[in-house]
């Protein structure tokens, strides 16, 4: 597997892809806001700065509605925001199908009438890519998330853990250096969920390239990110930024790893600090 | 598969025969005269006839026609429109109420007028045909195209698609089974549009052969055998309809 991956290396632009890189993301005092059915508006994103170092895992966490999800469709271009700047590899801003940014959503949102394959070389059809090449490199994906044998199943035949594997796979195909992931586990059960972290850690470090976690997981964002950032609850902003500084590959149990867990408890402190107003005052009522 | 299909076949057939034996009942219980009701075995007897003096072929060669062309027409533009106002609010707006307007106007009121300005030809009853059938179709594409589900939109979007490959290669799949719909409603109609129009004006065709047979020949048996054959044209034809549809949504 290794040799397959070189071997394709050499066939590609050598910046994007040369081992240990990635692409340095930069947001500088990003707002973003929606409009509500009130005809007012719904900050999202309020000045919010953030550095994603080339070939870091970040993990992006907070509350529910503190824009995190939000903050990954600006960087994936998917979404202007009102002010602020997005810097990809210092300048260009993103433009979605650059080839430069592989998204996994929350649901694998494959395309029902395509087989996996199909599905998983859908970025490279799009990006004009010759339908020989095309199957290569999708089979090769599917390879390195462990689908190699699902490839001519039909999505709907997919199991919810194979069905995510497979929007990996669709992410990863076009080698992007930047790779965004939305909760991509948060509908998997927790054994599932765990191996895929385990997988998402080895493909990693095999080929390491800057990853955007956004996650609800305390413990999923220790075991794979290299710094933890906790947003604001409405709108975002950064509370805290905490660096993780374990070996990898990290174990499924690092919960008995003290330096992992003085970690979790530093970042489940930051996020009791910035509970949405209305759990505060729930709680405290209850008291 | 075989053994799949033969009790779906058996139980056509049982149907076929259990029509026809309670058509035949009726006849023989109520004593209904064949200027009436002929029974089954008359207005058989009668089709052959009617193949066999070469009086049926034109006719229904000319039906034939009709539904083929004005289906084919009033589908082909059904779709295009029906793509344009599921993507675009405004082109709805526009053209909306043109189009529920023709649609409410009835076809049978239109008919003659549409005979008068293209000449009674042909392209009339097609017209009237395709008219009939692009309503239906129309709207199921609207409502298919405007019922994508929006986060493969999204997903289309992030990997950079232009707005044709979001039309040819999610849209327009991911609409099929409903146009499929509006294509069914529509091929039946379009047998309905051709008599109407053949019934406005023309010379030839089954409504016009049914017209002989009422108003001419008193021959009701031979106005059975053209009803009969306009049945069989719309089970033909929605039976293809079917068949394509089963091709391309298959595997969903």
């Amino acid at each position: 597997m290794v040799t397959a991956a070189n071997d394709r290396i050499s066939a590609q632009p050598v910046a994007a892809l040369a081992p240990g890189s990635g692409l340095p993301v930069t947001l500088r005092e990003v707002s973003v806001s929606f409009p509500t059915r009130e005809g007012e508006r719904l900050v999202a994103l309020e000045d919010l700065s953030l550095d994603l170092p080339a070939g870091s895992v970040t993990a992006l966490i907070g509350p529910n509605g503190c824009g995190k999800s939000t903050a990954l469709r600006v960087i994936a271009g998917l979404l202007a925001p009102d002010r602020g700047t997005v810097g990809l590899d210092g300048g260009a801003v993103p433009h979605p199908g650059d080839g430069r940014v592989g998204l996994v959503f929350q649901q694998p949102r494959l395309i029902p009438w395509l087989s996996t394959i199909d599905n998983v070389a859908l970025p490279l059809a799009l990006a004009r890519i010759g339908p020989d090449q095309r199957q290569a490199r999708a089979r090769e994906a599917l390879g390195r998330v462990g689908l190699a044998t699902a490839a001519d199943v039909r999505p709907r035949d997919l199991s919810g853990g194979m069905a995510q594997r497979a929007a990996l796979a669709r992410a990863l195909v076009g080698d992007p250096p930047l790779l965004l992931l939305d909760e991509p586990f948060s509908a998997l059960d927790a054994l599932t969920r765990e191996a895929f972290d385990s997988e998402l850690q080895l493909l990693w470090m095999e080929r390491p390239l800057t990853v955007l976690l956004v996650t609800h997981s305390v413990s999923e964002a220790v075991r794979l990110a290299d710094r933890i950032v906790v947003l604001t609850s409405r709108p975002g902003r950064v509370a805290k930024t905490v660096p993780v500084d374990l070996p990898r590959p990290r174990p499924v149990a690092l919960a008995g790893d003290p330096q992992a867990a003085a970690i979790e408890t530093e970042v489940r402190e930051a996020l009791a600090g910035v509970r949405p107003a209305e759990l505060v005052s729930w709680t405290e009522g209850a008291q | 598969m075989n053994s799949a299909r033969l009790p779906r076949t058996l139980a056509s057939l049982a149907s076929l025969a259990g029509f026809l034996v309670a058509w035949k009942l009726v006849t023989v219980l109520t004593g209904t005269p064949d200027y009436i009701l002929p029974a089954p075995e008359v207005v058989a007897e009668r089709g052959v006839r009617a193949i066999a003096s070469g009086i049926l072929w034109p006719h229904l060669a000319a039906t034939l026609a009709e539904v083929v062309l004005g289906f084919g027409a009033g589908a082909l533009a059904a779709i295009a429109v029906g793509l344009a106002l599921g993507k675009s609010l405004v082109v709805e707006r526009a053209l909306s109420p043109y189009i529920v307007a023709a649609q409410a106007v009835p076809i049978l009121a239109l008919a003659p007028l549409l005979d008068i300005w293209f000449g009674g030809g042909l392209a009339a009853r097609v017209l009237v045909c395709a008219l009939i059938v692009f309503f239906p179709i129309a709207i199921a594409t609207m409502v298919g195209i405007r019922s994508t589900d929006p986060q493969l939109i999204e997903l289309l979007r992030s990997l950079g698609a232009t707005r044709g490959d979001q039309v040819r290669r999610l849209e327009i799949p991911s609409a099929l089974p409903v146009i499929f719909g509006g294509l069914r409603v529509g091929v039946t109609l379009a047998v309905v549009g051709a008599v109407v129009a053949e019934w406005a004006g023309a010379s030839t065709g089954l409504g016009v052969l049914i017209n002989i047979a009422d108003q001419g020949l008193f021959d009701t048996p031979l106005m059975f055998v053209a009803l009969v054959w306009l049945a069989v044209i719309g089970l033909v034809f929605h039976g293809l309809v079917v068949t394509v549809e089963r091709r391309l949504v298959a595997d969903r």
